[in-house]
C-alpha cells in the first residue's frame, strides 16, 4: 500500500544528496522560466515550444559530439547560437504573423511547433535516451566532508547561477535592457524614438530560445539526450512561472532555484508526492496571491 | 417568410439528416471507430463550451476525461456497478474536480488560465500514475461494458453504439441548450467584454465557474462513455497531449460552432486511425495542422462553410477573437 502518512528522518548525506539533485532541477527551473518571462514580456506569448528548444540543445551538442566530434566546451556556445537562428526563423516566418492577435494563439501556434519538433526527433531517435559523457575537465568529485559533490554539477549550479545575474544584469541595468523595458511597456513609443522594435522582437525570441538551448547543453550529461526531455520539464516550467509571476526577471530566477529545492526536500521527506508538491505550492500560491509571488497585478 | 425562421427551417433540416445518418453509419463503417469518435466529439463539444461561448482556453481537460473514465471503471470492474450508475459516478467526480480546478483557474485569465489548468491536470496525471488503483502504465483493462438497467446487453456492440450515441445526442443538446439560454448569453457576454458583464450586475465568476463545471461534467461523461466502449481506462486518458488533441479538434472543426467540435474529432480520429502505424507522423501531422490553422484558418471548416449552408448573414466570432481592441 501507499504509505500517505509515513515520514521518516532521512541520514544526512541523503539530505544532502537530494538538495544537490533539487539546486540542479532548480538552475533548469531558473534558466527556462528566465526564458519565459523575456519572451512573455517583450512578445506577450507563452513559447509553448521552449521545452522542445531546450531539448533541441541538447541534442545539437550531441550531433556535434558524435557528428563532428566538437566538446563539450564549444558546444556551451555553439548550440544556443544554432538554436538560437531556428528561434529567430521562427519568429519571422510564424510568430509575426500573429503578433496582432489574441495571445492564446501564440500559445496555440508554439504548442503546435513543440508537437512537430518532438515528434520529427521521436521518429528519428525514438523515446528512449542517448549518453553525453562528461568533459574531462569536469569528471569526478569532491568529498566536502559532510556530502560527495560530483564536480559537473557543482559546475551546473554556479554556472547556470552566473548565466541567470548575468542576464538580470543586462536587463536591469545597462542601456539595451533599457530600451528591452522600454518596449515591453510601450512598444510604439519606443519605436517612435527610433528603435528598431521589430528586430528587438526578433531577437529577444532568439535570446530567450537561445538560453533554452544552454539549459539542454548543461543538461545533456546530467539527464540523458532524449526527445522527451523538453515535454517533461516545460509544463513544471509553467507551474513555476505561475508561482513567481512573470512580472519580474529576478523573481523567475528566485522562484526556479526555490522550487527546485523544495522538490528535492521532498523528495527526502515525503517521496511519494515529490512529482506533484511543485503543482500543489501552485494551487496554494493562486488561493493566496492570484497574481504570482512576484507578479504585478495586470 | 422571415430570414429568421427559413434558419432555423434550414438548421432543422439539417440536424434530422445529420441524425439519420448516425443512426445508419454503423451499417457502412465500423461501429467502434464510430462510438470512439462519438466520445471524442462529445469531448470537444464540452471543451468547446468554455474556449468557444466563455473564451476561456483549457489546457487540461484530460484530467476530467481520464478521471471519469478511471472511476466508471473501478465502479464498474471492482464494485460491479451497473454500467449507468458506473457512468454517473465518473461524471460526478469529473464535476467535482472541476468545481476545483476551476475555482483555483478563474482566478487568472487568458494564457495564464491556459497555463494553470495545464498544470493542475499534470497533477492529476503524475497521482493516476503513481496511485494503485490505476493500474499504473497498464490502466484498468477488461472492464465490462455489463447490463444497462439490468436488461438490455452492452456487449452487442449495435446496442452499445445507439447507446453511445444517445448519450452524444442528451450531451449535445445540454450544451446547446445552455449556449441558447439566458445563461449561455450572459456567459458570451462575459467573452465578449468581461468589465462590462460585471458592471452590468453580472457575477462573472459564478458564471465562468458554473460554465467549467459543466464542461467539465461533460468531458467526464465522454471519459466513462468511452472506458465502457474500449473496456479500459489508461494513462492517455490524462495525458497532456489528450488535452492538446481536444484543442486541436475543436480548432480544426471551428472554435464556438455548435458542429465544428464534431467535424474536428471525426476529422483528428479518422486521421490516426489511418496513420496509427506510422508512429510520430501523427504528432507531427498534429503540429503541422495546429500551425496552419492558426496561421491561415482560425474559423476552422464549419465557422467557414456554415454561412454557406445555413444562410448565416455573418460567422460566429471565433473566440478568442481575431483582433485585439
Amino acid at each position: 500500500m501507499f504509505p500517505w502518512f509515513h515520514i521518516a528522518i532521512p541520514p544526512a548525506p541523503a539530505l544532502f544528496a537530494q538538495l544537490l539533485v533539487g539546486l540542479i532541477n532548480g538552475s533548469f527551473y531558473a534558466m527556462l522560466s528566465l526564458g519565459l518571462a523575456i519572451i512573455f514580456g517583450l512578445l506577450n506569448i507563452i513559447n509553448f515550444a521552449h521545452g522542445a528548444q531546450y531539448m533541441m540543445g541538447a541534442f545539437c551538442a550531441w550531433f556535434l559530439l558524435n557528428w563532428l566530434g566538437i566538446g563539450y566546451w564549444p558546444s556551451l556556445v555553439i548550440a544556443p547560437i544554432v538554436v538560437g537562428i531556428v528561434g529567430i526563423a521562427i519568429e519571422r516566418l510564424l510568430l509575426r504573423h500573429i503578433a496582432r492577435l489574441d495571445h492564446l494563439y501564440g500559445l496555440l501556434l508554439t504548442f503546435g511547433l513543440a508537437l512537430i519538433i518532438e515528434g520529427v526527433f521521436r521518429q528519428q531517435f525514438g523515446s528512449s535516451g542517448l549518453p553525453y559523457t562528461i568533459p574531462a575537465e569536469l569528471q569526478g568529485g569532491r568529498n566536502l566532508g559532510f556530502m560527495f559533490l560530483p564536480i559537473y554539477r557543482g559546475w551546473v549550479i554556479v554556472f547556470s547561477l552566473a548565466v541567470c545575474l548575468v542576464t538580470w544584469f543586462v536587463i536591469e541595468r545597462t542601456r539595451l535592457g533599457a530600451f528591452l523595458r522600454a518596449a515591453t511597456e510601450n512598444p510604439s513609443l519606443v519605436q517612435a524614438f527610433g528603435i528598431d522594435v521589430p528586430r528587438m522582437v526578433t531577437l529577444t525570441y532568439g535570446a530567450g530560445v537561445g538560453l533554452a538551448a544552454l539549459a539542454g547543453v548543461l543538461a545533456a550529461p546530467i539527464y540523458q539526450v532524449s526527445p522527451l526531455m523538453g515535454s517533461n520539464i516545460i509544463i513544471v516550467v509553467f507551474a513555476v512561472v505561475v508561482i513567481g509571476g512573470m512580472g519580474s526577471i529576478l523573481g523567475a530566477i528566485v522562484s526556479g532555484f526555490a522550487l527546485g529545492l523544495i522538490e528535492g526536500l521532498t523528495k527526502v521527506f515525503y517521496p511519494e508526492a515529490s512529482s506533484t508538491v511543485i503543482f500543489l505550492i501552485m494551487a496554494l500560491v493562486l488561493l493566496v496571491k492570484p497574481a504570482g509571488l512576484f507578479g504585478r497585478v495586470s | 417568410m422571415t430570414p429568421g425562421s427559413s434558419k432555423s427551417r434550414d438548421a432543422l433540416i439539417w440536424t434530422v439528416a445529420l441524425i439519420a445518418l448516425a443512426l445508419v453509419a454503423p451499417y457502412f463503417l465500423y461501429p467502434v471507430f464510430l462510438m470512439r469518435a462519438l466520445c471524442l466529439a462529445l469531448f470537444a463539444c464540452a471543451f468547446n463550451l468554455l474556449l468557444g461561448y466563455v473564451g476561456l482556453l483549457s489546457f487540461g481537460h484530460a484530467a476530467f476525461m481520464g478521471s471519469a473514465a478511471y472511476i466508471t471503471a473501478h465502479t464498474v470492474k471492482i464494485w460491479g456497478w451497473p454500467p449507468e450508475f458506473g457512468i454517473l459516478a465518473g461524471v460526478a467526480v469529473a464535476a467535482l474536480l472541476g468545481a476545483a480546478f476551476g475555482w483555483l483557474a478563474i482566478r487568472r485569465q487568458g494564457i495564464y488560465f491556459a497555463m494553470i489548468t495545464l498544470a493542475l491536470a499534470q497533477m492529476v496525471a503524475f497521482f493516476a500514475l503513481e496511485v494503485p488503483f490505476t493500474g499504473g502504465e497498464d490502466g484498468i483493462q477488461a472492464v465490462p461494458r455489463g447490463h444497462l438497467l439490468g436488461f438490455i446487453d452492452l456487449d452487442n456492440t449495435f446496442t452499445m453504439y445507439y447507446f453511445v450515441l444517445a448519450i452524444f445526442l442528451i450531451g449535445f443538446a445540454i450544451i446547446q441548450r445552455t449556449v441558447n439560454s439566458p445563461f449561455g448569453q450572459v456567459i458570451k457576454a462575459i467573452r465578449d467584454n468581461e468589465p462590462r458583464a460585471i458592471s452590468l450586475g453580472y457575477r462573472a465568476e459564478r458564471y465562468k465557474l458554473l460554465a467549467f463545471v459543466l464542461s467539465a461534467a461533460l468531458a467526464g461523461l465522454a471519459g466513462a462513455t468511452k472506458c465502457l466502449v474500449l473496456n479500459l481506462a489508461s494513462l492517455t486518458d490524462v495525458d497532456w497531449t489528450t488535452s492538446g488533441e481536444v484543442v486541436l479538434m475543436t480548432l480544426v472543426g471551428g472554435v464556438g460552432t455548435a458542429l465544428g467540435p464534431v467535424v474536428g474529432a471525426f476529422i483528428i480520429v479518422t486521421m490516426e486511425n489511418y496513420l496509427a502505424q506510422m508512429g510520430s507522423w501523427v504528432t507531427i501531422i498534429e503540429g503541422v495542422i495546429f500551425v496552419v490553422c492558426v496561421l491561415t484558418f482560425r474559423r476552422g471548416i464549419i465557422g467557414v462553410i456554415a454561412p454557406y449552408l445555413i444562410g448565416r448573414e455573418q460567422p460566429p466570432i471565433a473566440a478568442p477573437s481575431t483582433e485585439t481592441p
